[in-house]
């Protein structure tokens, strides 16, 4: 085997100290915090559930923008998000687009 | 004799033997109909095990399309359907979760004559294939970057991570990432050069997968953590592939994204790759 590069300490301690203060980790990190359930809004199979990815629910919605399929979003977006043909987000169960 | 005469259920537990040939006529239509495969009466039931044989085939070509979408769109379906049709007999499923099949297809995109031209599909099939894999992944906490911070100066370079289950590096020596991205977000192509090679990481921190783009030398980098490497370590490997390699923009990275889900304490924590 040749001989292996290794970064010293003190070039990885500067890389890391410069990686937390970028301001785009802080915005990313705060950012996933507070959600609503919100209906009729995900795309076929991209459901959430009540228990989380990995239950036989989620994933399971059959057409776009499911009125009785939720899916997780950042607090305060479900009824304001845009979706085609005039559809709004709900944060209760909708009767429109079920499948056939 | 057929060991079910009648189409009533027998309680004897299958031959474990028995299946196989049971499973290969599933899938090639030019095999018999299999032994005990009979219908009420004892009358042969050659149109019956075609009927479930179709529904088994056409059952799994969905599913392709389903993994794998972007593939899906950019064929067209009728071309995907046959090409799949094709596919479907080269891979049983290995797990009762349909979500699950298609591993191999990337690998037979790559063999598949009529698809040649399309250099970038197999990697396109890979990121997709990831994708799923990411979305069904345990949940687990992503590492805080805080836990970082909080490790003296001078041990930073002897740190190992414990890679979160829901994290894939994907290389590509085509414009796969960009490719990915713009056929799921419903664009067109133009303005991507397929040619202009592209590393992915695919992450899921909490409900939604991500896709970013890598800048040179941090997959490589990432691939190395992942594979137990100490963070100086990994940082020489990277220098070693690219020159450009900036460990800063690759640490940030990977900390944005939750590629780990926490730092190893001491030991090596191998994740299956």
């Amino acid at each position: 085997m040749s001989k292996k590069t290794i970064v010293g300490a003190s070039a990885v301690a500067g890389a890391v100290a410069m990686a937390l203060t970028g301001a785009s980790l802080v915005a990313s990190t705060t950012a996933a915090s507070a959600k609503e359930k919100c209906y009729g809004v995900s795309l076929v199979g991209q459901n959430d559930c009540a228990a989380g990815p990995g239950t036989t629910c989620a994933g399971t919605s059959t057409v776009d923008y499911q009125g009785n399929a939720w899916k997780l979003v950042s607090d305060g977006t479900c009824t304001t998000m845009e979706l085609p043909d005039g559809r709004m987000g709900s944060l209760e169960p909708l009767d429109r687009d079920l499948p056939a | 004799m057929p060991q079910m005469a009648d189409d009533r259920r027998s309680d004897q537990p299958a031959d474990a033997t028995s299946l196989e040939p049971f499973s290969d006529a599933l899938l090639d239509p030019d095999l018999p109909t299999p032994k005990g495969i009979v219908g009420p009466k004892g009358k042969k039931a050659a149109k019956r095990f075609n009927v479930y044989r179709n529904n088994v085939t056409v059952g799994l070509v969905g599913a392709l399309a389903d993994i794998f979408p972007a593939v899906h769109r950019l064929v067209g379906d009728e071309f995907f359907r046959a090409m799949a049709r094709i596919y479907v007999q080269t891979e049983q499923p290995s797990s009762p979760l349909l979500f699950r099949y298609g591993a191999g297809f990337p690998a037979f995109l790559k063999t598949f004559e009529p698809v040649a031209k399309l250099t970038y599909l197999p990697d396109v099939a890979r990121i997709e294939r990831a994708w799923l894999d990411a979305y069904h992944a345990a949940d687990t906490p992503v590492m805080d970057p805080a836990d970082l911070g909080a490790i003296a100066p001078e041990d930073l370079a002897d740190q190992r991570f414990i890679t979160h289950p829901a994290t894939f590096v994907v290389r590509s020596n085509f414009a796969a990432v960009s490719i990915f991205a713009a056929n799921r977000a419903g664009k067109d192509l133009s303005g991507i050069d397929p040619l202009i090679a592209e590393d992915g990481l695919i992450t899921r921190r909490e409900f939604d997968v991500e896709i970013r783009q890598l800048p040179a030398g941090a997959a490589a980098f990432l691939q190395a953590l992942a594979g137990g490497a100490t963070l100086g370590e990994a940082a020489g490997s990277a220098v070693e592939q690219s020159e450009d390699f900036d460990l800063a923009a690759a640490i940030a990275a990977m900390l944005e994204a939750g590629a780990f889900s926490a730092l190893a304490s001491g030991k090596i924590d191998e994740k299956g790759q």
